[in-house]
């Protein structure tokens, strides 16, 4: 609680120092009207074209309806992939061979392209939101897993044997030793994940689904229709940014005070 | 009558032999140092007796109420500021937070840290404050035997003394024991009533140095006519092997 607060606290001195991010935020968008004064509205609408269609695109339920799907999607799929990644990350870390198993299996993982996750799911699961949640899942989940995997591998020696010397309970072993070590691994570890589902399932409703803003993408692509498309865009990369500059950035921050 | 006897101790990494038939018995309110060079099994030694490792073959009784650590470099929490470093051993034994922490910032103004460093991190405390935090924190706790893991080796000469002090206060009113490992023979001569010297592979205690002074009275000159004394011991030579050096 004292902890929320202090975030609260916080947050509009670092809100201020947002500033700058601003400024280059201004400076892209400046870049962007240059690019449509060169190669005209077909290829690249103006920024203003774009929030006009973005402003007429918000009025309409329907727009919000597929927004919701979407956000459906992406929130199991990475709700899934958080609960799952992290839980077996933290196994596999307090068991060496665990880690060592996992290792492979991990690399297939990540190394493998999200485009051949989604044909596969295609064929498993058809047109349909378990098509995107599966590689949603599959895409974010092995990040996670790192994360908490490297977080507990990397667990210090010395403090241990200093929290034995001094006999700390299990409770205190968790909540002063470990967690916060682990913790500092899982939670970037969760905001790249975050991201990734979001840009995965945009990908996967695309190819996969008639419904969802990745299908809204591919109408707008069928017809050409650049603002639309250009807007949709918009609408993803500002959801993103609100999440984690505003969410998460925040927490991360009071989080990882101690950190040099 | 609290003591730590420890009796025809033996211990090995692997097949190598680190401890060899150790024999020593540290009483309340005590002093004794184990001094020999690095690699010697001190540490290994010291880590018998605190229990962090198990004992294999012979015995080690610690019948000392409580007992509490300095380490060599401070293994403070990173993620926790001052006064919640110092505290965690309070909180251990089950005190309550808001004592815990009143005892810790009394006594963190007695080991020199300042109130407005109660709240820094340990990445923004210096070498030395470290230390006084490591110091504190084993401390606060009024243990009835202290193990130090030599503490002092990175300080410099007046942060030692004042730690030094500290010690020997505790020693005084809490009548606390202290079990301390040093490759410093002038620091093991200034604190210790009774060194131990021990000889590498396998670690074996190969002799046994008493001084009757108390050491709240010990001068520096006694202590610099003592280290003169014990550099010319041939035991001494011989396990730091100091004679090679007059061959170069």
């Amino acid at each position: 609680m004292k902890f929320l607060f202090k975030i609260l606290k916080d947050f509009p001195a670092y809100l201020w120092s947002g500033w700058g991010a601003i400024a280059s935020t201004l400076l892209f968008i400046a870049l962007w009207d240059l690019g449509n004064q060169v190669y005209g509205n077909l290829v690249l609408p103006s920024p203003l074209e774009t929030f006009k269609t973005l402003y007429i695109m918000l009025q309409d339920k329907d727009v919000w309806q597929q927004i919701d799907i979407t956000l459906y999607r992406a929130s199991v799929g990475f709700g899934l992939s958080l609960l799952f990644g992290s839980i077996l990350g933290l196994i596999a870390g307090f068991f060496a061979t665990a880690s060592m198993m996992s290792r492979p299996i991990v690399t297939i993982l990540v190394g493998m392209p999200p485009i051949a996750w989604i044909v596969l799911a295609m064929i498993w699961f058809g047109m349909g939101d378990e098509t995107v949640i599966f590689t949603v899942v599959v895409a974010s989940f092995p990040i996670i897993f790192v994360g908490a995997l490297q977080g507990t591998r990397t667990l210090d020696g010395d403090l241990k044997e200093m929290a034995e010397s001094f006999g700390f309970t299990w409770y205190m072993k968790f909540f002063d030793v470990y967690f916060p070590h682990i913790f500092s691994y899982i939670f970037p570890a969760w905001v790249s994940g975050l991201g990734m589902a979001w840009k995965i399932v945009i990908m996967a409703e695309l190819l996969a689904t008639s419904d969802g803003m990745g299908a809204e993408l591919a109408i707008a692509r069928s017809q050409l229709d650049t603002p639309t498309a250009l807007a949709l865009v918009t609408i993803m990369i500002t959801s993103l940014m609100f999440i984690e500059y505003i969410v998460l950035e925040p927490i991360k921050r009071e989080v990882e005070l101690w950190r040099a | 009558m609290e003591s730590l006897e420890v009796k025809n101790l033996t211990h090995h990494f692997g097949f190598t032999e680190i401890l060899h038939n150790i024999n020593f018995t540290l009483k309340k309110g005590e002093v004794l140092s184990v001094v020999g060079p690095s690699g010697g099994g001190k540490t290994t030694l010291l880590h018998l007796c605190a229990g962090l490792l198990d004992v294999e073959e012979g015995s080690i009784q610690n019948s000392f109420k409580s007992t509490a650590f300095a380490f060599q470099e401070g293994r403070l929490l990173p993620w926790k500021n001052v006064i919640d470093n110092i505290a965690v051993g309070l909180l251990a034994k089950g005190e309550k937070k808001d004592e815990a922490l009143k005892k810790s910032q009394k006594i963190a103004l007695e080991f020199g840290l300042e109130e407005e460093d109660f709240t820094k991190y340990p990445k923004d405390l210096s070498g030395g404050m470290k230390q006084r935090v490591n110091f504190a924190r084993a401390l606060v706790t009024k243990p009835s035997l202290l193990f130090l893991d030599e503490p002092f080796s990175a300080l410099d000469i007046g942060l030692k003394k004042e730690l030094y002090a500290h010690l020997l206060d505790s020693c005084k009113e809490n009548e606390m024991s202290i079990l301390f490992i040093t490759h410093d023979l002038m620091e093991a001569i200034r604190l210790s009533d009774k060194i131990l010297l021990l000889k590498a592979d396998p670690g074996h205690i190969v002799k046994t140095f008493e001084y009757d002074t108390p050491n709240d009275k010990r001068e520096e000159i006694f202590i610099y006519e003592q280290s003169a004394k014990i550099l010319q011991d041939k035991e001494i030579i011989d396990t730091f092997e100091l004679n090679t050096l007059e061959l170069i």
